[in-house]
């Protein structure tokens, strides 16, 4: 019986071929996210279809850096050593440069191979007869890894090892003093995050993969807490993308609004709406609904690591 | 009869009733019932508390026609592999019918612990309106209502003693759900909650005399005069006997319940990511200490503390903390379950999350605590040998289930064969439910199971080669039991519908997610069976299955 299905990541050196090969069909410069979405497997494999939304989304810096794509991917790895998310970003511009944070594929993926969910990868799976099934699952913590290599990928069975999902949901936004744990682990199917609202009693939990994009989610957020009164913290955004708009951002800080505000992976404290939509939903650990006047330290600083994606480009 | 003998008439009705008060069990209960007309009638007149194992192994209508006089009830919807995400969410284990049964027919009733079922706030609503004296709503591991359905029981139920939500998906709707409750609530002795600190301090005036204590959120930016604050509530109830809860427990707060730690018996620190020496401050406080749930931060040292602290210790629980990342240098291995099971004399049940074990250390443990009635040890990554020896650990295994006799529940995990399930079979006489999870060679594995463990009442599986020989050759077995699960095993529909015809009293749940091929009633017999939830009814088919359950006839 052929062995099943197995999908390792490999060291990031060897990806950019096939990367290079991606982003290069990338001609017009214009962020085409497909265009530049990458697909794990060894070099010169196909990698096996995956849902849209879940997975791994890795864009390389496009041509726009100068001789072609070979060039801006060396420069990634000369520079952080690390890959960077790419996909979308601040206008039209590309992020580049600073070391990013790694992704975590999402649980449903690899809890879903496994589960009931009439997956391909599922028609392998039952015969237990010790063969350990592995899926496309989860990367272990690699934001720190200063290789940039990132460990071979964790098999995960749906409800093993046999802990609750109130548990796990809970332990999900509970933060580890482990620096090195960073990466919350949901189960497949939902990614619950606290919020927390200045001057409210309560906290609540949301499940950010109930959400398509922010205009979605700040409207769930406003239902929940409207009995406080909430500015305009819903749709930021640079027009026509999800992002931040400058001049939308210092109006509603001069007012005494609320502004909705998350912690990173990095535990850095940012605006709502500064990334794509996916990306955030990757990264976010918690969320909070301050008042705009104490956002107001913090904007710049969100700005400004846009600002400086922005000018690292070029 | 014996010659036509009444012995029902050797005294009033009033007399065996009050002899019926003193059989211990329900099962002694059901044996009196069936020996005469007259003790069936009198014993099902006097049974004031009923325990339903699973909610569709009768209908609700019909019990609560035969005990009409019940003030307390017990209920348990889904399998317990609903806990992991096994389970379709769709599948069942509804409250309504019960509720609207129980309204109906029990008005007196006090007290409603449900397990594992979807309770609606219309449910919640009904009995804050109908049960006059409702004393005791306890729902674990529900989901399906929110806090207005809270709001509902907390402003109705005048006489609510324990009020216990532990591990509920709750909608949080009504943020002042907890306001509803009288401003003296003087009859409140168990209060299991989520809320934060701050209305914490402001409940714990009101209900001093809390035994039983379960907070939300126990951190916060440093005040000190919050913290002072929650001192003096928490130490003002004198009574408290259990603490619970404490997300996101950082080492500021928690002195605050040092002055209250020595009154404890029960101590739940499962969700603090509190690091080892904090925990062992704590503990060390908590002399008296008879249950601890703990995460496994607290490392082999911790639970060395522990042994040589808590000298009352019965229940031990270890929680991973990380139970999915890449093996993190957490030291906490057998070496701290070996530590405990010297220590703690008194200790008889375990729950204990792990890397590696050897069957050494079993054996010792199986020496040490011949009391266990309950032993779950699960060591995280499937088919994990004696890390040592590198051996199956069915020597470890066998060990606890020859050595404790009294053991009702058991768990198993790591590299086993089927020389573990013939230890189980031919010892585990008092075993009452078993958790079985990629392990086993072949259907041998099962046929020990089922043609040994007399007194078997819950059998799950999941990802072992067992197949339709063992299920077929001990059809009678499975009525016997209350449920069996078999998941990502070996088992055909066609062994599934044959065991549908053979055993007219069990419900043949046939578990498809997929939403493709054909409908179930028109595949092969040697179509694979992916999930499969068996059990005893008197209440025939249900008739609330979802689109991906089949019931065979």
């Amino acid at each position: 019986m052929s062995p099943p299905l197995e999908h390792d990541y490999i060291g990031l050196s060897e990806l950019p071929f096939s990367a290079a090969a991606a982003a290069g069909a990338a001609e017009d410069g214009a962020l085409n996210l497909k265009e530049t979405e990458l697909r794990l497997g060894l070099p010169g494999s196909e990698s096996p279809d995956r849902k849209e939304k879940v997975g791994l989304t890795l864009g390389l810096l496009p041509k726009v850096f100068g001789s072609g794509a070979k060039r801006g991917f060396s420069d990634a790895i000369d520079g952080a050593g690390k890959w960077e998310l790419t996909s979308g970003g601040c206008g039209s511009e590309v992020e580049g440069g600073k070391g990013g944070a790694l992704f975590s594929p999402r649980g449903e993926d690899g809890g879903g191979q496994l589960s009931g969910h009439g997956n391909a990868g599922k028609d392998v799976a039952p015969k237990a007869d010790g063969q350990e099934r592995k899926a496309a699952g989860q990367v272990g913590n690699s934001a720190g890894n200063d290789r940039g290599v990132a460990p071979a990928a964790k098999a995960q069975v749906v409800g093993w090892p046999p802990i609750r999902s109130y548990r796990k949901n809970t332990m999900a936004t509970n933060p580890s003093k482990d620096k090195e744990d960073a990466d919350e682990k949901q189960g497949p199917g939902c990614l619950y995050v606290k919020v927390s609202m200045d001057g409210a009693p309560y906290l609540r939990k949301v499940d950010l993969k109930a959400y398509n994009n922010y205009k979605e989610l700040s409207s769930a957020l406003e239902k929940m807490f409207s009995c406080f009164t909430i500015g305009q913290c819903g749709s930021h955004g640079i027009p026509g993308r999800d992002g931040l708009s400058e001049s939308r951002l210092t109006d509603l800080l001069n007012g005494s609004e609320y502004v909705l505000t998350y912690e990173d992976k990095d535990g850095d404290w940012m605006l709502v709406g500064d990334v794509p939509w996916e990306m955030f939903t990757n990264s976010c650990k918690r969320m909070r609904i301050m008042k705009g006047s104490d956002a107001i330290g913090l904007a710049p600083r969100a700005m400004e690591k846009c600002k400086n994606r922005i000018r690292i480009s070029f | 009869m014996v010659g036509g003998f009444r012995w029902a008439a050797m005294f009033p009705d009033e007399v065996w009733e009050h002899v019926f008060s003193f059989l211990p069990a329900d099962a002694d209960r059901n044996a009196a019932a069936l020996v005469c007309r007259a003790w069936y009638r009198i014993e099902r007149r006097s049974r004031w508390r009923v325990f339903v194992g699973n909610c569709y192994a009768v209908e609700p209508a019909a019990a609560v026609r035969r005990f009409p006089e019940v003030r307390a009830a017990a209920i348990k919807g889904k399998p317990h592999f609903a806990d992991f995400n096994l389970v379709p969410s769709d599948w069942g284990g509804g409250a309504e019918a019960w509720v609207e049964a129980m309204v109906e027919g029990w008005p007196h009733l006090e007290e409603l612990r449900l397990k594992r079922m979807v309770v609606s706030d219309d449910c919640l609503e009904l009995i804050a309106r109908c049960f006059k004296n409702f004393k005791v709503l306890s729902l674990v591991s529900c989901e399906g209502f929110s806090t207005a359905g809270l709001a509902a029981i907390a402003a109705n139920c005048r006489n609510l003693r324990e009020l216990d939500l532990h591990e509920n998906e709750v909608e949080d709707n009504c943020l002042h759900w907890m306001s509803h409750f009288p401003e003296s609530f003087a009859s409140l002795v168990t209060l299991n909650i989520a809320c934060l600190e701050e209305r914490l301090v402001g409940l714990l005036h009101r209900v001093p005399q809390l035994v039983d204590l379960g907070t939300g959120k126990f951190a916060a930016q440093h005040h000190p005069e919050l913290f002072s604050k929650l001192e003096s509530a928490i130490a003002g109830c004198k009574n408290l006997k259990s603490l619970s809860g404490f997300w996101e427990a950082g080492p500021t707060y928690l002195p605050a319940i040092y002055s209250v730690c020595e009154g404890l018996t029960s101590l739940n620190l499962s969700y603090a990511t509190i690091q080892g020496p904090e925990l062992i401050k704590l503990i060390s406080w908590c002399k008296n200490l008879q249950r601890l749930w703990v995460m496994d931060l607290i490392e082999d040292d911790g639970l060395i503390a522990v042994a040589a602290s808590c000298k009352l210790l019965q229940e031990l629980r270890v929680f991973p903390s990380d139970p999915y990342g890449a093996a993190q240098p957490i030291s906490l291995t057998e070496h701290g379950l070996v530590a405990i099971s010297a220590g703690c004399p008194m200790l008889h049940s375990v729950l204990y999350f792990c890397r590696q074990m050897t069957n050494a250390a079993l054996l010792t443990v199986a020496k040490n605590c011949p009391n266990f009635t309950c032993f779950r040890l699960c060591i995280m990554e499937p088919h994990t040998p004696d890390y040592i020896t590198r051996q199956p650990l069915d020597a470890g295994f066998s060990a606890i289930v020859e050595s404790c006799k009294h053991l009702r529940r058991l768990s198993l995990s790591g590299l086993l064969t089927d020389l573990v399930f013939k230890s189980i079979g031919a010892s585990a006489n008092c075993l009452e439910m078993l958790s079985v999870a990629f392990a086993g060679d072949g259907d041998a594995g099962l046929h020990y199971i089922l043609s040994g463990c007399k007194n078997l009442r819950k059998l799950e599986i999941r990802d072992c080669p067992f197949g339709d020989k063992p299920l077929l050759d001990n059809a009678a077995k499975l009525e016997t039991m209350r449920s069996l699960w078999m998941s990502s095993c070996s088992v055909t529909l066609g062994a599934c519908r044959q065991l549908a015809r053979k055993m007219p009293l069990l419900n043949v749940e046939v578990i498809n997610e997929r939403k493709r091929g054909l409908p179930l009633e028109l595949q092969p017999d040697n179509c694979p069976v992916e999930k499969l939830y068996i059990y005893r009814t008197v209440a025939g088919p249900r008739s609330d299955t979802p689109s991906c359950v089949w019931i065979l006839r």
